[in-house]
């Protein structure tokens, strides 16, 4: 009896450890899965910061979403791309699961026709600059930010 | 800016009509190419052809009808035209003697209003000896180091540059008028490769911007059809003359790809096949470009 206790509580306490291991480090672009046009949970464990994620999606070497994307929230930005749909109102047609995966990887999502980046890809590029080989655009918290950003985006 | 927020406010009225294709519409309407005609002393360019029969484009625009008015207006006088300085320079470099043949350009092309007519529109083309097709650097290179016994001049140095231009504007208003057939054919195939291919970080092609989003503003950049009809071309943002290939380069390193070498084949494949897809767009050489 007392060994049998014993053996579960080493498990729990392996069990403990390993989620531990978990959410210290993110879940890498090869562990990311896409079912059903959705990924349900956060690549880093935690919630993203929209605050933070609002400077991502208009950096310029960041996700540079405005490139592509009218966003009225955003007006104080002089230049609005419009190569993709605008993105007012877009937490309306997208819940987060969605929305996560269409940053992480937009190809999946709409097609590999789409002018859209994969933000969370590090790899089958062709011809990659040197800087960014087996580097994903963004990083995982940069991608959660931006989802909790994107989230705000109400009509 | 304005056609921007203008479209932006017609899809959004469409689209709440519930006339999302009708907002589509609208926004390309909208967005395209300016109607402004270029016109230079009293000579006229043709900035919008139709596209070849099988080609990828209805209608075939120059850049410089994407250009915003201040950017256009450069263009419309040659004393305005920040690229004149080059050209200049280019006009005097034609009847400098260099290397130990002790030759000039001049001494064996006459006047290059005469000679050199007609010979940029045709630009790259096929090289017997050489068995390739040579952009008209490799030819001005090809003269200096064969014919002239002088060293070649860096592709993007000034002296070319402004040789390029020089021989540029003696087929300003000439239609671009490439061959694609023959022993060309494989070149052009292989350029065509290229523009399709995504490539980079950015995982995209020549075509997702050039081809299917000219007339569309990229974040500040009114995208145009990514003709060479105007090269070498004085950017604004370069603060001088740049040659095509500095500008491929450039597109290249935009979506994170490295590029292909400057002079190098791949670069004049598919400097062939762009200029094939602006076939009949008048030579504007040297443009002015944002
Ligand atoms: C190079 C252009 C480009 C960039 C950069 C880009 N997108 Fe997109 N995006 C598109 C296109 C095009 C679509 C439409 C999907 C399709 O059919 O290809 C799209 C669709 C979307 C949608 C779905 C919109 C809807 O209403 O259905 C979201 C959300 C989105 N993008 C978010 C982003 C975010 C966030 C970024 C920056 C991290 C970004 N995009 C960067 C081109 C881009
Ligand atoms: C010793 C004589 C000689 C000199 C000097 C010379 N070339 Fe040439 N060049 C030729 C010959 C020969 C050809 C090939 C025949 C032809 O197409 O006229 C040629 C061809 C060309 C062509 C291609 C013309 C076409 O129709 O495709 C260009 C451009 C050219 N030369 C530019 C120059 C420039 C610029 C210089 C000075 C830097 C120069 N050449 C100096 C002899 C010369
Ligand atoms: C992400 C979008 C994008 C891609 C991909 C891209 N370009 Fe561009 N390109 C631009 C922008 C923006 C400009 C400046 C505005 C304009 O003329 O379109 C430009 C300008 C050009 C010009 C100058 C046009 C002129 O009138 O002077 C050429 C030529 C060109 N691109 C060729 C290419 C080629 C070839 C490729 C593929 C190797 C390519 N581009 C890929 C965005 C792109």
């Amino acid at each position: 009896m007392e060994r049998v206790l014993s053996a579960a509580a080493v498990c729990l306490l392996t069990m403990g450890l390993v989620s531990q291991g978990v959410t210290a480090g993110p879940v890498t672009p090869a562990e990311v899965k896409i079912s059903d046009g959705e990924i349900k949970t956060s690549l880093t464990g935690s919630a993203g910061s929209a605050v933070k994620g609002r400077e991502w999606f208009k950096n310029r070497k960041l996700g540079n979403c405005l490139a592509c994307h009218v966003n009225s929230e955003l007006k104080e930005e002089q230049f609005h791309g419009e190569v993709g749909p605008a993105l007012d109102g877009v937490a309306e047609r997208w819940n987060e699961a969605q929305l996560r995966a269409i940053v992480v990887n937009s190809k999946i999502i709409f097609g590999e026709e789409t002018m859209m980046p994969a933000f969370y890809r590090d790899g089958g590029f062709t011809r990659p600059l040197k800087k960014f080989k087996g580097k994903t655009i963004l990083s995982a918290e940069q991608i959660e930010d931006i989802v909790a950003y994107l989230r705000t985006l109400k009509e | 800016m304005g056609t921007r927020v203008i479209s932006s406010t017609a899809a959004k009225l469409a689209a709440a009509a519930g006339l999302a294709a009708v907002a589509a519409y609208a926004t390309v309407a909208l967005a395209g190419p300016n109607d402004n005609e270029l016109a230079v002393d009293g000579q006229k360019y043709m900035t919008e052809v139709p596209g070849a029969k099988d080609g990828p484009l209805e209608k075939v625009y120059s850049g410089w009808r994407f250009r915003n008015e201040a950017t256009q207006a450069m263009q419309l006088d040659d004393f305005d035209n920040p690229g004149f300085t080059n050209v200049e320079t280019g006009e005097q470099l034609w009847s400098t003697v260099d290397g130990e043949a002790g030759k000039s350009c001049e001494s064996c092309h006459g006047d290059a209003a005469e000679s050199m007519k007609g010979v940029r529109a045709q630009m790259p083309k096929w090289n017997e000896a050489a068995g390739k097709p040579l952009t008209l650097e490799h030819t001005i290179n090809n003269c200096r180091t064969q014919n002239m016994k002088a060293a070649p001049w860096k592709w993007e140095s000034n002296e070319m540059l402004s040789m390029t231009a020089f021989i540029g504007l003696q087929s300003r208003g000439m239609p671009v008028n490439v061959k694609t057939d023959g022993p060309m054919k494989a070149w052009h195939d292989k350029g065509k490769e290229i523009y399709y291919a995504r490539v980079g970080q950015l995982d995209m092609s020549c075509s997702g911007c050039h081809e299917e989003n000219y007339g569309k503003m990229i974040r500040a950049d009114h995208l145009s059809q990514g003709q060479i009809n105007g090269f070498p071309t004085y950017r604004s943002k370069w603060q001088k003359l740049g040659s095509i290939h500095r500008r491929f380069k450039g597109c290249m390193k935009n979506i994170r790809a490295t590029p292909f070498k400057v002079g190098g084949d791949e670069f004049t494949a598919l400097e062939l096949y762009v200029a094939s897809r602006g076939q009949g767009l008048s030579i504007e050489t040297p443009a002015v470009r944002n």
